[in-house]
């Protein structure tokens, strides 16, 4: 198919799929006119039965807990599958960076640059340890959370510290560590089936004032867990792909 | 206007999709993607929004309070983390289609397969 072609077949499409989206628009309610009724029904019942004052923290961790599971373990697979895809093939081996063109000097990271990642690492670190442990109150959680503790560390590479980011997130502990933010998910909701509860019932006590960090029993448990599965994910799948660029080489091309 | 976040949705819908047709890196096509994705977003948003209503967070706010619909916005947040993953597996794709085929150019890798 020439690119021509395809961008006629391509706007037949595009026309076909506007007049279903016109369609579709011309049945919808209009902005501003939600009529309900589950979002405003869990907006009543959500902090009275859950102690959360963050509605779509309870959603996500409580009354779809179970879709949740599932959403979290496709990250876990994904961080899997990009491991497998980028495994040592046949011909390929690891070689310490050095630089391409021997004779010429590869600038050192700037100072400033060094300097501003250094600086950023610990207020980032505790602002990603804030947000997955705050699911419950505000708008954070363990998914907001875990990423931003994943950017901590790869602060350290931009920083221009290659060996300290592998030193400091070694293959096999961010695996380890990402197997047991994804099975603690899965044991909350176990735990609960051995109870004689269903699972993901929200076993723990709620606490007395709504939204504190105590409060909302499983909820921010199960948030914890989900920011260290999701800040190993994220470590495990930025280190496979800086691993093919700087050490991973093919014997002859 | 009523029907604005409608029309961005289409937009960005559309300039997703043609740059997905039109590309010649697979890098950029898989951008494009998340361009098509993000347009989910702002849909979900959109038909979740109650005019004059707060975000369904009611820390020192009385628990009565109108409120937008907090179950697209954590389906908006399942988007989220799903177009990370499958953003990360695509380059991981896109690595090793390099690797192989020494190009990164759609067009030129369906002749290699033919």
């Amino acid at each position: 198919m020439t690119p021509r072609q395809r961008l006629w077949a391509f706007l037949a499409g595009m026309a076909g799929l506007a007049a279903f989206y016109l369609w579709g628009l011309a049945g919808l309610p209009g902005l501003g006119n939600y009529p309900g009724p589950y979002g405003f029904i869990i907006n009543q019942i959500a902090v009275r039965q859950t102690n959360a004052t963050g509605v779509v923290s309870a959603v996500n961790f409580e009354y779809r807990g179970f879709d949740t599971v599932g959403e979290e373990f496709i990250l876990f697979v994904a961080a899997t599958g990009v491991a497998t895809v980028l495994r040592h093939l046949r011909g390929e081996r690891d070689r310490p960076p050095r630089d391409e063109a021997a004779d010429r000097r590869v600038p050192d990271t700037s100072e400033a640059v060094r300097m501003t990642a250094l600086i950023l690492t610990g207020p980032i670190l505790l602002m990603g340890w804030y947000l997955a442990s705050h699911a419950q109150t505000s708008p954070s959680g363990g998914f907001q959370g875990g990423v931003v503790l994943a950017t901590g560390f790869i602060l350290v590479y931009l920083a221009g510290l290659f060996l300290a980011f592998e030193r400091i997130s070694p293959v096999d502990i961010t695996d380890a560590v990402e197997a047991v933010g994804a099975g603690g998910f899965a044991a909350i909701g176990i735990s609960a089936v051995v109870m004689g509860l269903a699972f993901l019932t929200n076993f723990l006590p709620l606490g007395i004032t709504p939204g504190a960090v105590s409060s909302s029993g499983t909820i921010a448990l199960i948030s914890f867990f989900v920011g260290v599965e999701v800040a190993a994910a994220f470590i495990l799948i930025v280190s496979e792909l800086l691993d093919q660029t700087l050490l991973i080489r093919q014997e002859s091309r | 206007m009523q029907v604005f976040p409608f029309v961005v949705v289409a937009w960005i819908l559309g300039v997703g999709l043609y740059g997905i047709v039109t590309s010649r890196h697979l890098v950029h096509q898989i951008i494009c993607l998340i361009v098509v994705q993000s347009s989910t977003y702002v849909l979900l948003l959109g038909v979740g929004y109650v005019t004059g209503a707060i975000a369904p967070y009611f820390f020192d706010v009385p628990v009565h309070t109108p409120a937008v619909d907090p179950v697209v916005q954590a389906l908006a947040l399942t988007d989220v983390v799903v177009e990370a993953a499958v953003t990360a597996l695509l380059l991981a794709f896109a690595v090793q289609a390099h690797k192989r085929f020494g190009t990164l150019d759609p067009q030129e890798l369906v002749q290699l397969r033919g």
